[in-house]
């Protein structure tokens, strides 16, 4: 333990090194977090890494006019602050000018010359004094041009627009409505078919466990025109839509049920056998042992093929798009944005935000659950996508 | 009340014979023990009793009813497993209630039950734990009690000791002989493969080798008279010294059997001489590994020797207790 | 909104119900037609055994239907519509692999999947292998695999609006907003429009896959690292070896059935790539991969069933034998342990 907190150059040299590629790899998601905070037109005008600094931008004032000059020693002047009438709230002033060409041509904290004999004086926090030797006559005294450091600005207003007028809102509830069934029913299906496959005298129980071990391989894409086919017939002959939710319930349960059954076998299989024939000695049907002593028992192979089903479901597109329409109240998140990317390809605060919206999920499951999701992982390092 | 009765029991799996005509007649009420080295068939055996194995023929009674084709929950027995099999997401409570759940009892009458069972085994203040928080000891008492509350007429253990350390081994024996006296009308099949068990604990012993019965018999019958070498070599610790040679046929056999404690020297020249090798000291006894042309010999003495390793040794067999074998390894008369 | 949710919540309640329903449904018809709990008498124990041969088939029934309706049907199916014409038919023998073997477009997918292939599981596993020794060594390790690890929750389509927005392009003279160009002009580079460079944007494509599995990587060859048992490397320090020495010399020969694993893992993944080439480029600019073109020629433009099917067999009879080794991989992994 001691050794991997030692200050050797070495060490260093890993920490940093580790370091990098941690830079690397969350710059992107990163790009996209802070993307999505930022104001619209911050976005299309500079670059996401420079939203955490202060941008220098140059801004306009109006100043006061006769009705708030004070005389005093034959003096006229008007005091105020040049945020009062920007359209910057806040900021630092480094420097202010008259003349639009010009923004920078005096220091903020100087005193400008005007014309009439007028004076300008300019603080960094933007108050200004105009000192007149003359009575002002007009309602103001002119335009003042000015730079001011902008402290990071960051708004939840593009989260409102997708989530609300961009159905991106609707959507989520739609990818919830095919996630969350098509994420228990194959678990409880595999659970019962592992159970009989691993502990139940049955015919065939070998050549079974092959077939399905064999399913393994079939790659999604190949069942999609057969099944979208018999899912047209069905719909016609049954009176009925093609494109429901049970329809593509039962395609994530289809598709997630070789792997479900492979990792949950294997698992269950592995329970003590002293456990289930004591159960049967205490006279308990197989429904029992399995409700009562099985389930309990395999929750952390549950668990990781719950959160594996649930990320695969909740990020499939292909699935969603063939068996599910594209009507608002059944296109999901990534079937959203994957229409967001044709119509609103250019409109990044519109994308930033729909695409966090959409991960976001996942990584709240991802970072709780970890530890299931890695072990399944592990146990399922055959599936193969 | 219950005998069980095993008539001509056979099983297979595939071509591999684990249990080759075994019959048995087991009293009711009897404490009987199948002993033998690892393989000898005597788990499948007790499986086969218990109906988690079906045996291949044969005919196996429990209560004067063939039960060949009952499954395990209604032939009235309960097993007590090596690894105890509590089902460890459930109490102690749920763990002894569990079977009478199954046999859909009123929730008042398991409650009555379970803790009438956890009174009689001290479990009472242990009853909502569950069972990684009891000790070694405690695990075995819940298992014996998830046997005792369903009432059965047959309790099967399969090596409910071979787990523990040795200290907890002799205070669970006790545990054990502690029930059978307070069960007198349960029968009750044990299965070890360690001798001292079968010896301490058994009214009858049933030595089984290669799937067939070699010998049954009360601990001391089978101590004073093994029909085999077998049963000879296996009972008693520690083991049997076998001569062959000349002392042998001296008496008429091809091998004689001598105990270690059936041994006494003498001053003068015998047919089993040799050189003392080595000498295990424990206090109440001591061993000698003495070296003969027949072989190593174990020779016990009691308390502490005075011989010297290196010392050459005149053993003579007690003529009373030395077995004669014949070239079948049989005994002979 | 509120109607929606409302609708939601009881579609998954009715559809979680109904599946919970058919299991204790049907195990309690079970009981009560053949009743085997009242007492031990004969027909008791006959119930119990019709109860025990039929109840293996009511737990296995839903799965086994699925899998008929969802994948052993649409293999025979695929099979099957491989050897007709466009609407499924006419018989028309091997036309549509022939007509594959000759098509343009069908090369260059291949030659693109080849790429892809060659690319993305190698770097993969090697910058997987890379981050596993390094991190395993560093007390903020799991905290940096997480990190590296992230991607993997998210979807294609969102891992794609991520890596679009890095490659993003503005015109000559604009302020690049997209990082990649940002840093090339930065050092004074001119900008790209790097998912429609041709053939190297096949390679910032990868590099979103590449992105997304090496943390898959990682974390599998790091479980196995740990596995190595610890005095081997001992026995090697003791014997001299430098730390390169026994990475290569112990580490990796001790972990090599597990870097096989996962490297044939990503290469069967690669063969079914889709998602980022549909949501990066929809196949321009001469990106397609197999299974888009399938996609392409099942669902677009009229549609060729007897075509599409056609390369859907050609992927998995590409897949099939490095799954089967890779099972057996595993197995053999597996009681290994």
């Amino acid at each position: 333990m001691l050794k991997k907190f030692s200050l050797e150059p070495s060490r260093i040299a890993l920490n940093l090194a580790v370091l990098l590629i941690i830079v690397l790899w969350t710059f992107p998601t990163a790009g996209l977090l802070i993307s999505s905070l930022r104001d619209k037109n911050d976005i299309a005008a500079s670059g996401w890494w420079t939203a955490l600094a202060s941008a220098d931008v140059n801004k306009k004032s109006r100043l006061k006019g006769m009705a708030d000059q004070v005389e005093k020693d034959g003096k006229f002047t008007i005091s105020g602050n040049l945020f009062e009438g920007a359209d910057a709230v806040s900021g630092k002033v480094s420097a202010f000018g008259t003349k639009v060409q010009a923004p920078g041509a005096n220091a903020a904290g100087t005193t400008a010359l005007l014309d009439n004999g007028e004076t300008l004086h300019v603080n960094t926090d933007g108050s200004y004094i105009l000192t007149s030797p003359t009575a002002l006559t007009e309602d103001s005294a002119g335009r003042v041009f000015f730079i001011a450091s902008q402290p990071p600005r960051f708004t939840t207003d593009n989260y409102q627009t997708v989530l609300f007028s961009e159905g991106i809102g609707r959507s989520f509830i739609n990818s919830l409505t095919v996630t969350i069934p098509a994420t228990i029913i194959p678990i409880l299906i595999a659970a019962f078919a592992a159970y009989a496959l691993a502990w139940m005298k049955l015919p065939f129980r070998g050549l079974i466990i092959a077939i399905i071990v064999g399913l393994l391989v079939v790659p999604l894409q190949m069942s999609l025109i057969p099944l979208l086919k018999l899912y047209n017939a069905a719909g016609t002959f049954m009176g009925v839509p093609s494109k429901t939710y049970l329809g593509v319930w039962l395609a994530h349960t289809g598709f997630g049920l070789p792997f479900a059954i492979y990792l949950l076998r294997s698992y269950i299989a592995g329970l003590p056998k002293d456990l289930i024939e004591s159960a049967q000695i205490d006279g308990a049907n197989d429904f029992k042992i399995f409700r009562r002593v099985v389930l309990p028992l395999c929750f952390p192979a549950l668990a990781s093929f719950a959160i594996f089903q649930f990320l695969w479901v909740w990020n499939d597109l292909l699935v969603a798009i063939v068996f599910l329409g594209s009507g608002p109240d059944q296109l999901v998140l990534t079937g959203k944005l994957n229409a967001l990317l044709g119509s609103r390809g250019g409109n990044w605060e519109i994308l930033t935000a729909s695409a966090f919206v959409t991960i976001i999920v996942p990584l709240t499951v991802f970072f709780s659950l970890q530890r299931y999701f890695v072990r399944g992982l592990l146990a399922g390092s055959v599936k193969g996508g | 009340m219950a005998n069980i009765k095993l008539t001509n029991i056979h099983k297979s799996y595939g071509s591999h014979q684990i249990i080759k005509d075994v019959s048995l007649d087991i009293k009711s009420g009897e404490f009987i023990v199948f002993v033998g080295p690892s393989g000898c068939g005597k788990s499948t055996l007790l499986r086969s009793i218990s109906g988690l194995d079906q045996v291949t023929s044969g005919t196996l009674e429990i209560d004067n009813a063939v039960v060949n084709d009952v499954p395990p929950s209604k032939r009235g027995i309960a097993m007590v497993f090596q690894s105890y099999a509590l089902y460890p997401h459930m109490s102690v409570f749920e763990n002894i209630g569990f079977a009478l759940e199954n046999q859909g009892l009123p929730r008042a009458e398991i409650k009555k039950k379970v803790e009438a069972v956890g009174e009689m085994l001290q479990l009472t203040s242990y009853l909502s734990r569950l069972p990684k928080a009891l000790s070694g000891g405690q695990r075995q008492r819940v298992a014996i009690g998830r046997a005792i509350v369903r009432g059965a007429k047959v309790f099967l253990f399969d090596e409910p000791l071979s787990n523990l350390d040795a200290a907890l081994r002799v205070q669970m024996r006790m545990e054990i002989a502690k029930l059978k006296r307070d069960l007198p009308n349960t029968t009750m099949v044990y299965v070890t493969h360690d001798q001292v068990e079968a010896m301490t604990m058994a009214d009858r012993i049933v030595v089984l080798q290669a799937g067939r019965v070699m010998q049954v018999g009360t601990p001391m019958e089978l101590y004073e008279n093994p029909n085999s070498v077998f049963v000879a070599g296996f009972i008693g610790s520690p083991k049997m010294n076998f001569i062959t040679g000349a002392p042998a046929e001296k008496l008429k056999a091809k091998t004689i059997g001598v105990r270690p404690e059936h041994f006494e020297f003498s001053k003068t020249a015998t047919n089993i001489s040799g050189t003392l090798d080595y000498t295990e000291v424990l206090g109440s006894d001591s061993f000698l590994y003495v070296s003969t042309p027949t072989g190593m010999l174990t020779v016990r003495e009691p308390g502490r020797t005075n011989y010297k390793t290196g010392q050459k040794l005149n053993l003579k067999p007690i003529a009373e207790h030395v077995h004669r074998f014949g070239p079948d390894d049989n005994r002979l008369k | 909104m509120i109607a929606q949710i409302l609708y939601a919540f009881f579609t998954v309640i009715l559809g979680v119900g109904g599946c919970f329903g058919y299991f204790y449904g049907s195990n309690w018809l079970l009981d009560k037609t053949f009743p085997a709990n009242a007492n031990n008498d004969a027909s008791a124990v006959r119930n119990l055994r019709i109860q025990a041969n039929i109840r293996p088939w009511l737990f296995l029934g839903p799965a086994m239907l699925l899998l008929s309706v969802y994948l052993i049907f649409p293999v025979v199916q695929t099979f099957w519509l491989s050897f007709h014409d466009r609407a499924g038919d006419k018989f028309v023998g091997m036309a549509n692999y022939t007509w594959a073997f000759y098509d343009e477009q069908f090369r260059l997918s291949i030659f693109n999947n080849i790429l892809w292939l060659a690319v993305v599981p190698a770097l993969c596993t090697l910058m997987g292998l890379i981050i596993a020794v390094l991190t395993d060594r560093l007390w903020w390790g799991n905290l940096a695999k997480s990190l590296i690890f992230m991607p993997l929750a998210i979807s294609f389509v969102g891992a794609s609006v991520i890596w679009k927005f890095v490659y993003d392009y503005r015109g000559e003279g604009q302020q690049q907003i997209g990082i990649l160009n940002a840093i090339v002009t930065y050092f004074g580079g001119d900008p790209q429009v790097w998912i429609a460079l041709p053939f190297w944007n096949n390679f910032f494509l990868m590099a979103i896959l590449v992105w997304i599995q090496t943390g898959f990587a990682t974390v599998i060859l790091a479980a196995a690292l740990r596995g190595i048992p610890e005095d081997t490397l001992e026995a090697a320090t003791i014997d001299g070896a430098g730390p390169f020495k026994i990475f290569f010399r112990i580490m990796v020969p001790q972990i090599y059935g597990t870097i096989l694993v996962v490297w044939t893992t990503i290469t069967v993944l690669v063969l079914k790539i889709f998602d980022i080439v549909l949501t990066m480029t929809n196949s321009q600019w001469n990106t397609s991969v197999l299974a888009n073109l399938m996609f392409d020629w099942m669902f677009r433009g009229g549609g060729d069933f007897g075509r599409g099917a056609a390369i859907a067999i050609v992927i998995m009879v590409a897949v099939l034998p490095i799954m089967i080794w890779n099972i057996r991989q595993a197995n053999a992994e597996q009681k290994g342990n």
